[in-house]
């Protein structure tokens, strides 16, 4: 088991080089630098602040020598905030995003299989089409429109809960609901398939022949069924959460990462744009990892390396 | 399926006239879509989106003089109302007719952004699974790589370079979204490329190019299909994303993101401005799944959960 796991970790690393490459590409070859848009800069001083960040050197050699930083887990330094380093800021932001993604996992996790599963053992009753429509439209309402639409509501005209800010418990409920009921929905529509069919097996038919209990066989037997397809979806689901967070973070003024992003995006800041995709990529590939050690795990007949 | 598919032959040997007439696939997943009654409805309700979408703004224009863009501060915003259905927007400019317009810039991007994502997705797939071996498996990787990087953060990016404006929003959108494509369609091509009557084209002389874009390609209509349903509102959730962070479409011009965003900031007061751009892009993506869902059932009936 570690060594497929170590083995798989030593697969990753041409990936994450190909990554950094292309990122660094598609970041330094876009027109315009980070010292264009503010105004007018006399050429010499432009110069040294070129000469502070390195982007007097040749390209190759500013790429060698980020990686080489990389490594040393330097993320460089921003050109928007010429006090802070990228790795400051990301310390800074990536704490608050990752909780308010988990927050919103949690919630997902939690009504999506509830809602699945009263849909698979209740199949074709109501309590089945209330479920299944109530995950469609959970799916058409974007999370721009379900957040404002609660800060309305909850927050604006009932008084339950803050509007905005980051803190306090209170302050997670509404950032957490809004961005993880789209992942509900998806959620409640895997388990459901996935229980469904596995419902009609052999091992389902001879669990009920041996007389277990019908509990046990829904929660031992057919979740195991239910739960393959909604754990290879979250790998996907907690990438987009991560970037998704960047609408919820702006709706409720909390303060993630995503912000910045768009921020660095537009005022080409180098490292602090590369800083965030890489940050996020690293994420993305060991869930994926994770993800797969899991379905292993989940069901045997699935060959790990 | 296999009884099915008895009763299918069955019911077509017994045809009035004692002749053997097939089912074509598009006959048959025609006649599995109009019994999904919801999925029908959907499409009925999109047509009439669309053809409102179309002619109201002009229908409003000719007989009451609304335009999306000319501002009457004096006016201001007033709740809705008989004059305006859906009331009007800070700038005194008629709702209706702003969420008219920008509903058909959100549906023209979402299908436009999902055409060029299949058309990248559906050559790109058939060309690296044709061609199989090595370069197979080094387009392949570049799309595990491009999966591994996080998605809006790449379209992002893509903005800032390419500049805004509404072409480049859904090359940028169709440039980053046509990796699930690419996917469906090498699995196919797969499968396809093995069998008999590629290999009598390829004895009669046909070219690889020729193999590819007459036999393979055609032949996998039916998969690039569902996904290009289900990247529509996809794209259409992605264009609004992004407007809504004022990175898509460029205000005078409105879209159901920029709307809602506007509304978002002015909710507590005026909540028409938010409530009504909201749940037509709700409505949208609704009946875009549903209809989605449905044409994939109908299409591939292995696939229905």
């Amino acid at each position: 088991m570690i060594r497929i796991l170590l083995q798989r970790l030593l697969e990753l690393i041409p990936t994450a080089l190909v990554i950094v490459a292309a990122s660094f590409a598609l970041v330094r070859l876009a027109p315009g630098s980070p010292f264009s848009s503010e105004k007018e800069i006399p050429p010499e001083v432009r110069q040294k602040l070129e000469a502070k960040y390195g982007f007097d050197k040749p390209l190759p050699e500013q790429f060698i020598r980020y990686l080489g930083n990389l490594l040393r887990g330097d993320l460089g330094l921003s050109t928007k905030y010429p006090q802070r380093t990228v790795n400051e800021i990301i310390a800074n932001g990536f704490p608050v995003t990752l909780s308010l993604a988990a927050i919103a996992l949690l919630w997902s996790l939690l009504v999506g299989i509830t809602a699945g599963i009263i849909g698979a053992i209740r199949q074709n009753t109501v309590w089945d089409h209330v479920a299944m429509t109530a995950a469609l439209v959970g799916i058409s309402v974007p999370s721009f429109v379900l957040g404002p639409l609660l800060v309305l509501t909850v927050s604006l005209r009932l008084h339950l809960l803050p509007p905005a800010g980051w803190g306090d418990w209170q302050h997670v409920v509404l950032p957490g609901l809004t961005l993880g009921t789209i992942y509900a929905a998806s959620i409640a529509r895997l388990t459901r398939g996935g229980m469904l069919e596995v419902v009609r097996s052999d091992f389902i038919r001879t669990a009920r022949a041996k007389g277990l209990s019908e509990s046990l066989i829904v929660w031992r037997h057919m979740l195991r069924g239910g739960l393959l397809p909604v754990v290879s979806y979250l790998g996907p689901a907690v990438a987009s959460m991560l970037t998704g967070s960047v609408v919820v973070e702006k709706i409720f003024n909390v303060p993630g990462i995503g912000p910045y992003f768009v921020d660095a995006a537009f005022n080409r800041d180098y490292f602090l744009v590369m800083g965030i995709v890489l940050l996020y990529a690293f994420f993305l590939l060991l869930m994926n990892l994770i993800v797969d050690v899991v379905y292993g795990f989940l069901d045997p007949r699935v060959d790990v390396s | 399926m296999k009884n099915n598919l008895r009763q299918t032959l069955i019911r077509n040997e017994t045809d009035e006239s004692g002749l053997i007439t097939g089912t074509s696939l598009w006959e048959d997943a025609w006649k599995r879509l109009r019994k999904n009654n919801m999925a029908l409805a959907s499409g009925v309700i999109l047509l009439c989106l669309g053809v409102i979408c179309l002619l109201g703004p002009v229908i409003l224009g000719v007989f009451l003089g609304y335009d999306a863009h000319t501002q009457n501060l004096a006016y201001g915003p007033q709740p809705p109302s008989l004059q305006h259905p859906f009331g009007t927007d800070f700038y005194g400019r008629d709702l209706l007719t702003r969420v008219l317009i920008g509903a058909q810039v959100s549906l023209s991007v979402g299908f436009l952004a999902a055409m060029v994502a299949a058309f990248i997705g559906t050559i790109y797939g058939a060309v690296s699974s044709y061609s199989g071996g090595l370069i197979d498996s080094l387009m392949m990787r570049i799309v595990d790589i491009l999966y591994a990087l996080p998605y809006m953060f790449l379209v992002i990016i893509l903005v800032t370079i390419l500049g805004k404006s509404l072409l480049l929003l859904f090359l940028a959108l169709g440039a980053v979204g046509w990796l699930l494509t690419a996917r469906v369609v090498r699995g196919q091509v797969m499968s396809l490329k093995e069998q008999d009557f590629v290999l009598a084209a390829r004895s009669l002389g046909s070219t690889s190019r020729g193999i590819i874009f007459r036999h393979l390609i055609p032949n996998t209509l039916g998969p690039v299909i569902v996904t290009f349903t289900l990247t529509v509102p996809s794209m259409i959730l992605q264009e609004a994303f992004l407007s809504f962070l004022g990175l898509g479409v460029q205000p005078p011009q409105p879209s159901l993101g920029s709307l809602i965003n506007d509304g978002a900031n002015q909710m507590l007061v005026f909540w028409w401005t938010l409530v009504f751009p909201g749940s037509i892009m709700a409505i949208m993506l609704f009946a875009l799944n549903f209809l989605g869902d449905g044409i994939r059932d109908a299409l591939d009936p292995r696939m229905k959960t």
